[in-house]
This record gives structure tokens, C-alpha cells and sequence, in this order.
């Protein structure tokens, strides 16, 4: 294409993805990590016939980690159209 | 030509809906052949022969001239296509045939696989895949190369790619031989071959085109061979048939059980989900981080998602090989309990929780005593038959039967051997045979691909011969793709289990060699060649020099005292040193050294937006 992307648009259009890059980093080393440090407490805590603990290892935190990843495409497709960024 | 395959890309839905049909359809016909009475050795023959038939002409009518549909299909797969490719380029034999039962030997403590192998994929969406795709590269060196100028980057970049995947791709090969030996009931020597035909009918003539739609036939051959042992064992324990919802219930009766085993006097016993009885807090997460990261940066896993028609594609394309892979990996733990659930029930039959010597079950002295591997061992010796069993325990003075801790099952053994200690029919041993099959054959045929393409792409076309025609470029790239798969079968023939145990260390080399180039290409404009050479060095020459220092020692003989170890980090997590010393010295040595061109700066922004044509326009 030869059309130019104004380098304001680039700009805050770079730093909206950055800031849900950062939203989705955040909640990554949560469900990956730091949810896990309580696993002991967690386990005295029973989900659905599961020990809470478990089950966020096992099953939980991979369930985030499926919608997080579609809400970010979501999201960030949004953005892209909302400075026109978006493939045609 | 073209409209065939729009064609055929258009009809995608219809035809793997038929695909779908027709194997469950044989999945019946093997039941029902087995009930008239076949000898099970047909069935198993059957599943493996009509499966790599399957494989080997999807590659055959896949079959390509023109190179970008070798190297990137033609950029034309949709979003959940490419995320079934993915979950079964992903599993590998190993993940199939040894996650549950990493699980069931570990307990809670193996779910730091299933997190770290999962995680990992958020790391892909948002830092990498979408900008990968608008770069527009072949291979990942050749994003290095480009990104970075010049052929020390892309080198350097080839180096890791080759260290991670090539021990990697024989571990495959030898997985293919192991299943072929096993179902077939023919020598290892002779089954490996067999693997490898099964491969190289999918790679060699059609490169990734090919490569797609066979990693997606053998992604639900593999997810229906899982998840069906699982549902039968859910619905024989439970009365459910949703493994991953009941086997809650089934946790809670292996803890009663295990407080009954403790009673009796077996204190060794850990409980399956108390955490962190294998391993401490802190190798449990810098375990799941050097996996996650190592997942984010694996150069056959990152290839994949060059494949889609958009930007767009391509980061929905992560979520959905999350949810395909997610599929297998929340079934993992669930195998794994049901089948501990099976043999634990053998041990609390009475007060002593002891397992009479006349009431040990078949299968382990079956599995047991099969040459050349250890898959049973009870009370410290293979389980050969009852006096072999008996002497081994009298001497350790279990006179009465065998305790619960001295039974230990290969964690390989797990889900091969289940249908069968569940007392399924021989149908379903074939449909998980053919599945583990399949899980060892896609992950090589991606493993290979990303080798071989580097060597043909980057090294051949990229530094020796730019002037080639694509004719020859894809003479060159097949003839690479086979010397690589013979090395590797030759290799695996001799079945080396220092190359089989260095599969752990793809993670961490890749992750440390790989991910600070790769993401601070894309994220900071700054980082130059300078940085990048010397991150890849930093963070790739420690993480290696750990591995080796810390398992062999620079003498390069196992046990001979004079390893390193830095404050007891196990060798899997290597990567904790190597991956944050690469961003920090690929980011300091950037900032000491001039900036980038302004040309390099404005491609930067444009492959930050999706908006406009993908960076690198390929010649062919």
C-alpha cells in the first residue's frame, strides 16, 4: 500500500497496545504464578468436588489463559479499527 | 491450479467432517470385527497401516512446486485450521504418551507441565504471533537476519534453532519406532524406518502446505484417541462420562485411600495432591516459567502461525491452538487419576494394605517383563513373574505382600497400558496406539520443516546461492529435509538416551537463545545487531553452559563429581539464568551502540499495524 500512517496515529495507536500488552501480561503471571503461591489455602477450599488449589493448577488457570488470549484478539482487533489500522 | 485450492479451502469444513465420519466410522468397524472374533493383532495392524495410508496421501495430493506454498502454505490456512495444526505439531509423543503419567507418578507437582506447556501461549499471542505474520519471514532466522541486518543474527539464530529441534525431532523418530515396535510386534531396528516413511511421506513433497492438513487429520485422530480411554474410565468409575468434571470425586477417594495406605504403616507415600512433594516452591515455578517462555519461543511452534491469510488470523489463530491443545492437557490430570484411582483400589483391599503376591494382576508382570525397558518394578526389581516378585520383596522384608510405594510404574507406561489394565477391548488399544502414533509423527514433521528450512532457506538461498530459482530452491530444500530425517532415525536406531534426555533442554535453549531477540525486535525499535548478537550469546552460551556444567561437568562424564550447580537450580530450569541475561544484555549493548538505520525505525512502526502489506516481500 502506498497510503502514509500519520506517526500520531501510529504513536497512540502503539501506546493502547501497549497498555493491553502490559493488562494481559499482568493477568498471565497471576493465573500462571502468583495464584499458585496460595495453593494451600486454596486447597482447603472445595470447587465442584475439586481442592480449589488443584484444580486452578490442573484446569482453572488454563481456562483463563483460553479466554484471555481470545479477549485480547478482540480487543486489539478493536483498537486497530479504531484508528483505521486494521487489514482491509 | 489455484482454483482447486481455493477450492479445497473453501470445502475445508465438509471435508474434514467426512474425514471425522469415516474414522469413527473404521473406530466401529474395528469393534465390531474384534466381536466376530479377529485376532487383535489385525486391529492394531489395522489402525496403524490405514492411518499412515491416511497421512501419506494427504502429503501426496499436497504435493507442491512453488515455494512459498513449501515454506508457509501459501499463507491460506484459516484461524482454526491452524490451531488444530498447532495442537498436534505441538503434543508431542511425549506429551501423549507421558503426560498423564508424569502426573500420576508426581501428583500436584506434574501440573507444573501442564501450566508451563499451556502459558505459554499468551506470551505467542501478544508479544509475537501478530507481529511474526505482518513481518512476513519464511523462517525465524530469517527474521533475525532481516530484523537485524546481516548474516551473524540469522546464524546465530540457526545455531539455537538447531540445538533445540534436532534432539528434539530424534526423540520423535525414536517414539514413532518404540509405538511401531510395540503394536506392530516388530524389531525397534526395523520401526523406526517405519516412523520415518510415515514423516517424510508428509513433509518432503509438499513442505508445510502438506504438512498443515496432515497435522490436522492427526490432531483428531489423537484428541479422539485421548479423550476415549478417559470417558470409559469416567463412566466405569463414576457413572459420568466427563473426565474432567468427576474426577474431583476421584481425588477425594484416592486421599482417603492413601490416609488408609499411611495407616497401615507406609509413610513414604506422597499424597497425590499435596503440593510440592517432589519438588520445592522454587523449582516448581522456575519450572513452569522456563517452559512457558521456552513454548513462546520454539522456532517450529512459532513458524506455524506464519501460515494464516491475516494479522487478525493469526492472533485468533493462538487462541484456538490453545483451546485444541487445552483439550488434551485438562484430560492429563484426569487420566492420571483415574488410573492411580484403578491400581490404588488393588492395595486397600484389607488392613494391611499390602497387595497378596497371588493377587498381583497380569498386566505387570506383562509390562513388566518386556525386554530392554524397566516399565514395572516392584519392590526394586523388574516384575518377571511371582517368584521374582516375591524374592525381591522377602529380601526387603515384605513378606506378606507388596506396600503401594515399592509399585513403580513407568510414567510412560500410563496411558499405553490403562485400556487394557481397565480391561478395555483391543479396538480401543489400537485407537490410542494410533494415537500416540500420530502425536510423534506431527510434532517431527514440524520439527523437521523448521530445520530443514533454515539450512534451505536461510543458509543455502539467504547466504550461498541468492540468485537460485525457486526450482532449485526446492530441490535443495527437499533434499536437506530427507539428509536430516535419516540423521535423525540413524540416530534414534541407536537408541541413545542421553540424545532422548536432552529433549528437556529445548525449553530453556530456545526460551534463553530466542525469545529476548524475538520480542525485543518486535517491541523495542532501539535493539540493534550489536544487541542482538550479543544477547543471543549471553543468554544461550550461559543457559548451555549451565546444562552441561550442571549434568556432566566439563570433563563430559556424568557423575564424576565435578558438576556445577548454582543454588541447587535443576537442569530443566536453566533457562532461569540465561533468559533474563539476554534481555539485559541485548538491552544495555543496544543502548551503547548506535541506533538503528531511520529506515530500519520506519519498518518497525509498520510492522507494528496490521494496516498495509507484510514487510518482506518474497521474491517467488
Amino acid at each position: 500500500m502506498t497510503e502514509q500512517i500519520s506517526p500520531e496515529a501510529a504513536a497512540t495507536h502503539w501506546a493502547r497496545t501497549r497498555r493491553l500488552m502490559w493488562t494481559c501480561l499482568i493477568l498471565w503471571a497471576i493465573f500462571s504464578f502468583i495464584i499458585h503461591f496460595f495453593v494451600s489455602a486454596l486447597n482447603t477450599v472445595t470447587f465442584i468436588g475439586f481442592p480449589l488449589g488443584f484444580y486452578m493448577a490442573g484446569q482453572g488457570s488454563l481456562i483463563v489463559f483460553v479466554v484471555l488470549i481470545f479477549w485480547y484478539a478482540t480487543r486489539q482487533n478493536g483498537i486497530d479499527e479504531e484508528f483505521g489500522l486494521a487489514e482491509d | 491450479m489455484a482454483t482447486q485450492q481455493d477450492a479445497f479451502i473453501a470445502n475445508l469444513g465438509r471435508i474434514y467432517g467426512v474425514y471425522v465420519g469415516g474414522f469413527v466410522g473404521f473406530v466401529i468397524l474395528m469393534a465390531i470385527l474384534e466381536y466376530f472374533g479377529v485376532p487383535f493383532r489385525y486391529i492394531l495392524w489395522g489402525y496403524l497401516g490405514l492411518t499412515i495410508a491416511i497421512y501419506a496421501f494427504i502429503g501426496i495430493i499436497a504435493r507442491t512446486a512453488m515455494v512459498s506454498e513449501y515454506y508457509v502454505a501459501g499463507r491460506k490456512v484459516p484461524a482454526v485450521y491452524n490451531g488444530m495444526a498447532t495442537g498436534a505439531d505441538w503434543m508431542s509423543g511425549a506429551s501423549f504418551v507421558g503426560m498423564a503419567g508424569t502426573l500420576y507418578v508426581l501428583g500436584y507437582d506434574g501440573l507444573a507441565f501442564v501450566l508451563g506447556w499451556t502459558g505459554g501461549y499468551v506470551l505467542v499471542a501478544v508479544l509475537l504471533a501478530p507481529f511474526l505474520r505482518k513481518f512476513g519471514a519464511y523462517t525465524i532466522p530469517d527474521f533475525l537476519g532481516t530484523r537485524f541486518g546481516g548474516n551473524l543474527p540469522r546464524l546465530l539464530g540457526i545455531i539455537v534453532l538447531f540445538a533445540c529441534s534436532f534432539t528434539y525431532v530424534t526423540a520423535q523418530v525414536y517414539a514413532s519406532g518404540i509405538i511401531a515396535s510395540q503394536f506392530l510386534g516388530i524389531d525397534f531396528n526395523y520401526a523406526v524406518f517405519a516412523g520415518l516413511i510415515g514423516i517424510l511421506f508428509c513433509s518432503m513433497l509438499g513442505g508445510m502446505r502438506a504438512v498443515t492438513w496432515t497435522q490436522v487429520a492427526q490432531y483428531i485422530v489423537l484428541i479422539i484417541a485421548y479423550l476415549v480411554p478417559a470417558i470409559w474410565m469416567s463412566y466405569a468409575v463414576t457413572g459420568v462420562p466427563v473426565p474432567q468434571l468427576m474426577y474431583g470425586v476421584v481425588l477425594d477417594d484416592i486421599t482417603t485411600m492413601e490416609q488408609a495406605i499411611i495407616a497401615a504403616g507406609d509413610t513414604s507415600l506422597k499424597p497425590h495432591v499435596q503440593p510440592f512433594t517432589n519438588y520445592s516452591p522454587r523449582d516448581f515455578f522456575f519450572l513452569i516459567f522456563c517452559l512457558m517462555v521456552g513454548t513462546a519461543s520454539l522456532p517450529h511452534i512459532l513458524m506455524r502461525f506464519f501460515t494464516t491469510p491475516t494479522v487478525r488470523e493469526a492472533r485468533k489463530s493462538v487462541g484456538w491452538s490453545l483451546f485444541f491443545i487445552f483439550l488434551l492437557y485438562f484430560t492429563a490430570p484426569a487420566y492420571a487419576a483415574f488410573a492411580k484411582y484403578n491400581v490404588m483400589s488393588l492395595f486397600v483391599q484389607g488392613e494391611s494394605a499390602l497387595l497378596a503376591f497371588e493377587a498381583i494382576p497380569d498386566w505387570m508382570y506383562r509390562w513388566g517383563s518386556i525386554e530392554g525397558h524397566s516399565l514395572v518394578v516392584i519392590c526394586g526389581e523388574k516384575a518377571l513373574s511371582l517368584e521374582a516378585v516375591r524374592a525381591a520383596c522377602d529380601a526387603k522384608g515384605f513378606a506378606e505382600g507388596v506396600p503401594f510405594s515399592e509399585l513403580n510404574l513407568n510414567k510412560d507406561m500410563i496411558v499405553l497400558s490403562t485400556p487394557e489394565i481397565a480391561g478395555m477391548p483391543w479396538f480401543v488399544v489400537g485407537l490410542v496406539g494410533a494415537g500416540g502414533f500420530a502425536a510423534a509423527l506431527s510434532t517431527a514433521d514440524g520439527l523437521l520443516l523448521a530445520i530443514a528450512n533454515a539450512l534451505s532457506h536461510d543458509i543455502y538461498y539467504r547466504m550461498i546461492d541468492p540468485m537460485a530459482d525457486s526450482k532449485r530452491r526446492l530441490f535443495v530444500a527437499k533434499v536437506i529435509l530427507l539428509v536430516v530425517a535419516i540423521c535423525a532415525a540413524l540416530l534414534a536406531r541407536t537408541k541413545p538416551s542421553d540424545i532422548l534426555s536432552m529433549v528437556a533442554w529445548a525449553f530453556s535453549l530456545a526460551g534463553a537463545g530466542l525469545f529476548a531477540p524475538l520480542v525485543l525486535g518486535v517491541w523495542d525499535a532501539k535493539a540493534n545487531r550489536a544487541g542482538a548478537v550479543a544477547g543471543i550469546i549471553a543468554g544461550f552460551g550461559l543457559t548451555l553452559f549451565y546444562l552441561i556444567g550442571n549434568v556432566y561437568g566439563f570433563d563430559f562424564t556424568k557423575g564424576t563429581g565435578d558438576e556445577i550447580s548454582w543454588w541447587g537450580v535443576a537442569s530443566i530450569s536453566a533457562g532461569i539464568f540465561g533468559i533474563p541475561a539476554a534481555f539485559v544484555v541485548m538491552f544495555v549493548v543496544s543502548r551503547l551502540t548506535p541506533e538503528p538505520s531511520r529506515e530500519m525505525q520506519d519498518m518497525i512502526i509498520r510492522l507494528r499495524v496490521p494496516r498495509g502489506a507484510q514487510i518482506m516481500e518474497q521474491t517467488h
